[in-house]
């Protein structure tokens, strides 16, 4: 009689569970299909950038993508990535139905000749007219078929000023090799700006096609690494605003922003040269809505969505109606709108030859592992050692049976 | 012809286990033309470092993972039967957050100006620094995966007829003769199945090293991310160290399942 | 003897916990500061539930691991069925695949899905990654566990009640609802929460195979990369009141149950 008592009431708990266990589900499938039924009578655009590259409603600002759905009922789903190098290998890892891509220059040269940015038709981004004549038909993208330039700046150091006891002038990238600064050094984590830094440094062009001038920039970069707290990119927002790192190169778009968060912080351009890029919107060759597509590069240019932009996001905009809009302070900064001289003096990357590229992978991974024993002998022996153990193990087990 | 009840899963298993694990052979095989070639298996040596830089580190947090668990699991199995559920739900609750936060959180915590060193800084002891060396990392593998060392131990354990322990004892053994002779051989099975789901993980994993170690301790799983979504694209060369950590890892469990043969199979569940 | 083991219990339990506290507390912070106090607020759930973004993601997510979940369950529950009628080899053959995703690093599977659904995409024009290679990904490393749940359950049944129900006249399918059912139920419910759980939690297989879509982990992730919001610990404190909840509400009613028994 008890065991039937308590085989009850286990089928009993059994089915209670089950059936709360369903009506959750089904709340929960109820409630994801009202949401998504709530907006699948639109389009959705799939719009992949750089974090932290767009007034997202913080602090007060204008949320670009709400309004653009707001004005177009057109939806966005937006995502954000790392590095030029990973925009890259996702969309090569195929698959992947981006509308709007915001790579920079040499990248964008790069896709061109892979052939995967579609002709933009210019008819329909009128507001193209706005961006300044200085950034069309660059050497990018000669005859301006595939990109709308979004911002420009150039690469420079930050710095705290409470941990840095070198005064602005005499700040360059040879901190980053000081040895004074050990722990305290933020690095680029994609290698084309890591590269660069120690080009500058060498005095070489940072399009080198000479495979031994990208050897000696490794070598310099090996020697920094021991100095390197970790390689980041938007990171370094979280490190040099809570004052974990003393020194970090990075975008000088970045700099408002930071410099906001922690006064501390110091942002200098340095003298003996760097680089400078633009981003540019481009529509990937597989996009499904193209046309919503431009309607979105096209918002995102007209000037008064563009200024409340830039205000945010504080990089430098290609647009002269943006800048004259914007406050005093940030259009007369020598930051965001470097004068001729640090312009001129500053170099473009270009797209590679296919060998440079992959030499560039190999030496990446090689500078970050560096300071290991990489012997091919070693991971050999490793696996040998662990099929020896495996026999062994099988003997012991014929012996103990 | 009747339709096995088993047949859909057979199609599932072929399609979404099999075909892709073929087409990660083919891969790491072949150039980016298509063309047969051994290219990528030979460069996956170039990699050694990393390769024994994970190992050693999963090995490790492993080791610490058994050497803190088994106690805890064996505490566990010893107080009375109506605390026993309740504590082992408290060790699985961590685990429902998700396990980025978690890692996040030790990030606050072993900052250079995080909660250790702000408490030692106001006690007046220097500041350690901790984030960003491969102790972080074995710190957040063995955070992450000492539940799945505690559980399968603890569920053996609980098993084992405590008359024998009885009898033991009654025949004069002590303590530590009743630990080594008895406890510990009848709780390999759970040993072995904790070790393997500890030591896979640690050893694969991308995000832990990559939020604890700095970016500059990379591990396998880095280095694979990096070759398919990361900064050097090329998933011939990626596919290739997936294949060598997956035969790797095969023959590691293949060795645990020599020690006991009921490890990770179905009888492992039935301990549930 | 027995103080040392509680002060060592305690030590792991504040190993365990001391990471969550953190993320909790920090929930409650005013300024956007890791790790200096600066006053209370709740502006950080305000902006959590306004954020579109996350909120779809969590919807995403939802789908994913209910869908995934049920069609686990049911191919897994009849596989079960199936393998425990097979012959020796095939049994043995098929029970190894069966592991393979379990001790496949998740990597390596992501990975090779990956390949698989590229290879599908770019050859032949479907399964574009997305929520369906979403949910075929967490159903493939969701199976095993369902398939691992169930069958001892069909090992410890009487297998003579299925042939007696049929013998007096029961329809073989309603001699299996009737009988075989009932009987695995426990197995196929733990293989179910399991299944919803492991793909609820999933970040790596998800992270190789979504493509443009977003789930709650991938989400996360992104966040981590970039100026970190204490919405991230605004949003974990919710995950993690909600399944307290839940777990508790269960648990309870088991030892209530437990005392119901005794007395």
């Amino acid at each position: 009689m008890k065991k039937l008592g308590e085989k009850l009431l286990k089928k009993k708990f059994i089915m209670s569970f089950i059936s709360i266990f369903f009506v959750i589900l089904l709340i929960l499938l109820g409630i994801s299909l009202a949401f998504k039924n709530s907006s699948s009578n639109n389009i959705t655009l799939n719009v992949y950038n750089w974090g932290e590259y767009i007034a997202d409603g913080t602090d007060g600002t204008l949320n670009v993508n709400e309004e653009f759905t707001k004005q177009t009922g057109i939806r966005i789903n937006y995502s954000t990535f790392q590095s030029n190098e990973a925009l890259y290998a996702k969309m090569q890892s195929g698959g992947t139905k981006y509308d709007v891509i915001i790579p920079s220059d040499y990248m964008i040269s790069k896709m061109i000749n892979q052939g995967m940015l579609r002709e933009l038709n210019y008819n329909n981004i009128p507001n193209f007219s706005f961006i300044d004549d200085t950034f069309k038909n660059s050497n990018y993208d000669p005859e301006n078929k595939y990109s709308v330039p979004y911002t420009f700046g150039t690469v420079g150091i930050f710095y705290n000023k409470k941990m840095v006891q070198e005064n602005e002038d005499s700040i360059s990238f040879n901190i980053l090799w000081d040895k004074k600064y050990t722990g305290k050094i933020l690095m680029f984590d994609n290698p084309r700006d890591a590269f660069a830094i120690a080009q500058i440094r060498l005095g070489l062009s940072v399009n080198s096609d000479n495979v031994n001038d990208w050897y000696r920039s490794a070598e310099e970069l090996k020697k920094q690494k021991p100095l390197v707290q970790s390689y980041v990119m938007d990171q370094i927002f979280d490190k040099m605003g809570n004052n974990e790192a003393a020194i970090a190169p990075y975008y000088s778009g970045d700099a408002p922003l930071l410099m906001k968060r922690n006064p501390d912080i110091g942002f200098v351009i340095p003298k003996d040269g760097t680089t400078k890029f633009v981003d540019a919107m481009c529509i990937p060759k597989d996009s499904e809505h193209p046309e919503a597509a431009e309607a979105y590069i096209n918002f995102m240019c007209r000037p008064d969505i563009a200024i409340e932009n830039i205000k945010y996001i504080g990089y430098s905009s290609p647009e002269s109606i943006v800048k004259e809009n914007l406050d005093p302070e940030v259009k007369n900064s020598k930051i965001c709108y470097p004068d001729e001289e640090t312009l001129n003096n500053a170099q473009t990357f270009t797209s590679l030859t296919n060998e440079i590229n992959s030499l560039i992978d190999d030496l990446w991974v090689s500078v970050k592992t560096d300071g290991d024993n990489n012997n091919p002998f070693a991971l050999v022996l490793v696996i040998l050692m662990f099929v020896l153990l495996y026999l062994l193990a099988v003997i012991y087990q014929k012996k103990k049976s | 012809m009747k339709l096995k009840p088993s047949a859909i899963y057979i199609i599932w298993m072929t399609l979404f286990t099999l075909i892709p694990m073929a087409l990660v052979l083919y891969f790491a095989f072949t150039n980016p033309m298509g063309k047969f070639t051994l290219d990528n298996i030979i460069n996956v040596g170039r990699y050694s470092s990393i390769f024994l830089k994970s190992i050693w580190l999963g090995a490790l947090s492993t080791i610490i993972c058994l050497l803190i668990g088994y106690p805890l699991a064996y505490m566990i199995s010893k107080v009375n039967t109506k605390y026993q559920n309740i504590m082992v739900m408290l060790i699985m609750l961590p685990m429902w957050m998700n396990f980025l936060l978690r890692t996040y959180a030790w990030m606050t915590i072993l900052e250079n100006n995080g909660i250790i060193n702000n408490i030692l800084s106001s006690i007046g002891i220097a500041p350690l620094s901790l984030i960003n060396t491969s102790g972080a990392v074995v710190l957040g593998m063995v955070y992450n995966f000492l539940p799945y060392m505690i559980l399968p131990i603890y569920s053996i354990i609980v098993k084992i007829d405590k008359k024998i322990i009885e009898a033991a004892q009654d025949l004069g053994a002590g303590k530590r003769k009743v630990f080594s002779k008895i406890l510990l051989p009848l709780s390999i099975p759970g040993i072995i199945s904790g070790i393997t789901m500890v030591f896979v993980p640690a050893v694969s994993t991308f995000i832990i090293s990559k939020m604890l170690g700095g970016g500059s301790n990379i591990l396998i799983g880095d280095l694979i991310e990096m070759q398919f979504l990361g900064n050097s694209y090329n998933p011939h060369l990626g596919s290739a160290i997936s294949l060598v950590l997956m035969i790797l890892i095969l023959i590691s469990i293949g060795i645990m399942n020599r020690f006991d043969r009921s490890s990770i199979n179905e009888d492992y569940m039935s301990h549930h | 003897m027995k103080i040392l083991s509680k002060i060592y219990v305690g030590v792991i339990f504040l190993f365990l916990y001391a990471p969550l506290v953190v993320l909790v507390v920090f929930s409650f912070n005013e300024s956007k500061s890791r790790n200096t106090w600066t006053g209370f607020s709740l502006k950080w759930y305000e902006k959590l539930l306004s954020d579109t973004e996350i909120l779809h993601a969590l919807v995403n997510t939802l789908i994913i691991a209910a869908v995934s979940a049920i069609i686990a369950t049911i191919i897994g529950t009849m596989a079960a069925i199936g393998i425990t009628k097979m012959k020796k080899w095939p049994k043995k053959v098929v029970m190894n695949v069966n592991k393979l995703p379990m001790v496949n690093p998740e990597i390596v599977t992501g990975v090779s899905l990956m390949l698989l659904f590229v290879f599908a995409y770019n050859s032949i024009g479907i399964l574009r990654p997305g929520l369906v290679t979403l949910i075929l990904s967490h159903t493939t490393f969701c199976l095993p566990y369902v398939v691992l749940s169930v069958l001892p359950k069909l090992r410890q049944m009487n297998p003579h009640l299925y042939e007696a129900a049929q013998d007096l006249g029961c329809h073989p399918f309603k001699a299996f609802v009737k009988v075989v059912l009932p009987d695995i139920m426990p197995g196929i419910i733990t293989g179910m929460t399991m299944a919803f759980t492991l793909s609820l939690d999933d970040f790596v297989i998800s992270y190789f195979t979504s493509g443009t879509t977003q789930t709650l982990p991938i989400a996360i992730y992104s966040m981590t990369r970039r100026i970190v919001s204490p919405e991230i610990n605004a949003l974990s404190t919710i995950l993690f009141v909600v399944v307290l909840l839940l777990l508790l509400v269960i648990n309870f009613r088991q030892i209530n149950e437990l005392k119901d028994k005794k007395s």
